[in-house]
């Protein structure tokens, strides 16, 4: 649904209006280093565009996290990195994550927390798993506090369970395309998250429309003669035929961003399909200009 | 350059082979492609089942897996074969293949109510994958089917599916916990205490409870690791049986493109052969012109209808000639099998008559 590509484009906005942001990647591979011309994200941290400047841009980085690594941090952190080698290299991390579902997400969501707690950054964006995955990814912490009613872990679950439903302190953006699959998905998503995490949902983002163009309802060959132009042989059918497929996906979309205000109360923030295919630092600035011209345009946050 | 074989069309591949499995990452039409090699394998005279994970809700009420289980039924149409539908159910699966394995009905029960077994279905990375192959084996291993098309789940390590065999029967097997649950002697005993004290140490971090569960599930399931690890091995071998053609499943975009190639090298490091890709939501190409010359005839007309026209033309030139540039590598590392390019539709697919679209595609060749 292109969450990698918004995740980058919300960073780069919120740069873009001077806040720092830190954008954390779950699952890997996501080529969100390549959408700002760098290389694969690592557990470490890198600045991915810097900030300062006449505008007084903010920073934007970037770090991956994985349960095994949030683990150890978390061991060690609780003076407790003596069983940690142990733990993740045996591979009792599997057993212990079989026993007590949620927990994997629980070190996640718990390393995520100390990192937006820790203030380092302005904003902390987190690239969650994908629709299916996202519900039991933030009900993790819900789920475990029944599962393990004491302890660290315990502690841990209530922490990000606070954090998650402090609509002060998280929202979830959803992304979306302008489709009837996603747009089902989506407000499946949304209701369940509501229900059962408690969590505040932010605007959606409806990624991929077709940018309106100019001309594309007018006939060629009169287009032509408006201009005395001489057309090809065969190109006014060829230029109808491109313009007719814009306009009738442009309807199908029209009806799947209604069809999803219809269904869910939320505001939209719409963002273009970029032709080119390929997201780089140029096409990532266009998407961080309309993210913000849309935030403009939503009604004041109480 | 050396000639290339002539490889099977993907028609060809479903009147032949007896199981074909789409794969590929999520969100690319792995569902609606398995329905409709299943539709025309039952076109085709064939007895054929589709095995699906999570269908969209209009695509399932078109197959008639509304509240079904793990049981195929039967979807009527004007064809020669039959065709049958079911859902995976992940849980169900492994109950039955624990009761199969139990070498008493005491151990099957003891196993079926343990707690941990039951977070296992839903929490053990994998296991999903391996339900599906395991239902794929048994569908294959009954008469009722010429041949069953599988929907492999959307992972988020690409080849889940064919390492969740292999994976689940090492975790089964343990050796940490083989260690507690073995009556020690010796060194062995020694061993079993400096377990017991790590394991001591685990449950202060997450609860007893949750490590007396695993302890409990361990025990009841000692003596079936053979069993299971068996099982897992027969599965790997009928997937890379020539019975079984492996259909890679892509959209035209870099990053899912970039995933399929990966996908593919993976298989191939598996001894498995990609027999034939779909790639699904193609854009039209409108003709052969290029996106940079159209765009430059908009530059020069701009501001007027006829700019806009041909700044659409240019952006259709270009979506189309990257995504055949994206496309083109992948059908290189998967060559020579086939390559099936299936164009947006104007809807989703959502019943028998969409599934027919799709299918005019499919006897296309590069």
């Amino acid at each position: 649904m292109g969450k990698t590509v918004v995740s980058a484009t919300l960073a780069r906005a919120a740069a873009r209006a001077g806040l720092s942001a830190l954008v954390i990647e779950v699952e890997g591979k996501s080529g969100l280093g390549a959408m700002y011309g760098q290389a694969s994200l690592e557990y470490e941290e890198v600045t991915l565009s810097a900030g300062g400047g006449p505008g007084g841009e903010g920073d934007v980085r970037a770090r991956t996290l994985t349960p095994d690594e949030a683990l150890l941090d978390y061991l060690r952190d609780h003076g407790l990195s003596r069983i940690s080698k142990r733990l993740v290299a045996s591979g009792a991390l599997d057993v212990v994550a079989t026993a007590a579902p949620g927990i994997k997400d629980i070190l996640i969501l718990g390393k995520v927390k100390q990192l937006e707690r820790s203030g380092e950054a302005d904003l902390v964006i987190l690239d969650a798993p994908a629709a299916g995955h996202a519900i039991t990814f933030l009900q993790a912490a819900r789920a475990l506090l029944d599962t393990v009613r004491v302890g660290p872990i315990n502690a841990q679950a209530k922490e990000v369970l606070e954090m998650l439903t402090d609509h002060a302190r998280c929202r979830v953006v959803l992304v979306t395309l302008p489709e009837e699959t996603p747009v089902n998905e989506l407000v499946d998503t949304a209701f369940s998250l509501e229900d059962r995490v408690g969590v505040g949902l932010g605007p959606v983002v409806v990624n991929g429309l077709y940018d309106d163009v100019m001309g594309v309802g007018a006939d060629p060959i009169a287009a032509a003669a408006a201009v005395d132009a001489t057309l090809r042989a065969g190109e006014a059918d060829v230029l109808a035929a491109a313009a007719r497929f814009r306009m009738d996906r442009m309807a199908l979309q029209a009806e799947q961003v209604a069809r999803l205000a219809e269904q869910l109360p939320l505001e939209q923030i719409r963002l273009p399909f970029v032709f080119t295919t390929e997201i780089g630092p140029a096409e990532l600035d266009l998407l961080a200009d309309r993210f913000l011209a849309e935030v403009e345009r939503l009604p004041e946050v109480v | 350059m050396a000639v290339r074989e002539q490889a099977p069309s993907l028609r060809e591949l479903l009147e032949q082979r007896r199981i074909l499995v789409c794969c590929g990452s999520g969100g690319v039409g792995k569902t609606t492609t398995a329905a409709v090699l299943a539709m025309e394998a039952a076109r085709a005279g064939r007895r054929a089942v589709v095995v699906t994970i999570d269908p969209a809700k209009r695509l399932a009420d078109a197959l008639g897996l509304e509240g079904l289980t793990g049981t195929p039924s039967r979807i009527e149409g004007a064809w020669p074969g039959e065709l049958w539908a079911m859902m995976l159910d992940t849980k169900s699966t492994f109950d039955d293949l624990v009761v199969a394995n139990a070498s008493s009905p005491e151990q099957g029960e003891r196993i079926l109510q343990n707690r941990f077994y039951r977070n296992i279905s839903g929490a053990l990375s994998g296991t999903q994958e391996y339900m599906a192959m395991e239902k794929l084996y048994e569908l294959h291993q009954r008469s009722d089917f010429d041949v069953v098309v599988v929907d492999t789940p959307p992972t988020r390590n690409a080849l889940d599916f064919i390492d969740a065999p292999r994976r689940l029967s090492h975790f089964l097997d343990h050796r940490l916990f083989r260690m507690i649950t073995s009556p020690g002697r010796g060194i062995a005993k020694a061993v079993n205490v400096a377990a017991q004290a790590f394991l001591r140490t685990v449950a202060k971090v997450v609860g007893a409870e949750v490590i007396d569960d695993a302890v409990a599930f361990f025990q009841a399931f000692e003596g079936m690791e053979e069993g299971f690890r068996d099982r897992a091995e027969a599965v790997l071998h009928l997937l890379s049986d020539d019975d079984t053609a492996f259909v890679l499943v892509a959209s035209p975009r870099r990053d899912t493109i970039d995933e399929a190639r990966y996908f593919a090298e993976k298989l191939a490091d598996a001894d498995i052969t990609v027999r034939a890709l779909v790639v699904n939501r193609m854009h039209p190409r409108f003709d052969r012109g290029l996106a940079e010359a159209t765009r430059e005839r908009a530059r020069t007309f701009e501001g007027t209808d006829l700019g806009g026209l041909y700044r659409n033309l240019a952006d259709f030139q270009l979506v189309a000639s990257r995504e055949d540039e994206h496309l083109a590598g992948l059908a290189e590392a998967v060559a020579p099998a086939p390559v099936v390019r299936v164009p947006f539709l104007s809807s989703d697919v959502h019943d028998l008559d969409g599934l027919s679209e799709v299918a005019t595609f499919i006897n296309q060749r590069l």
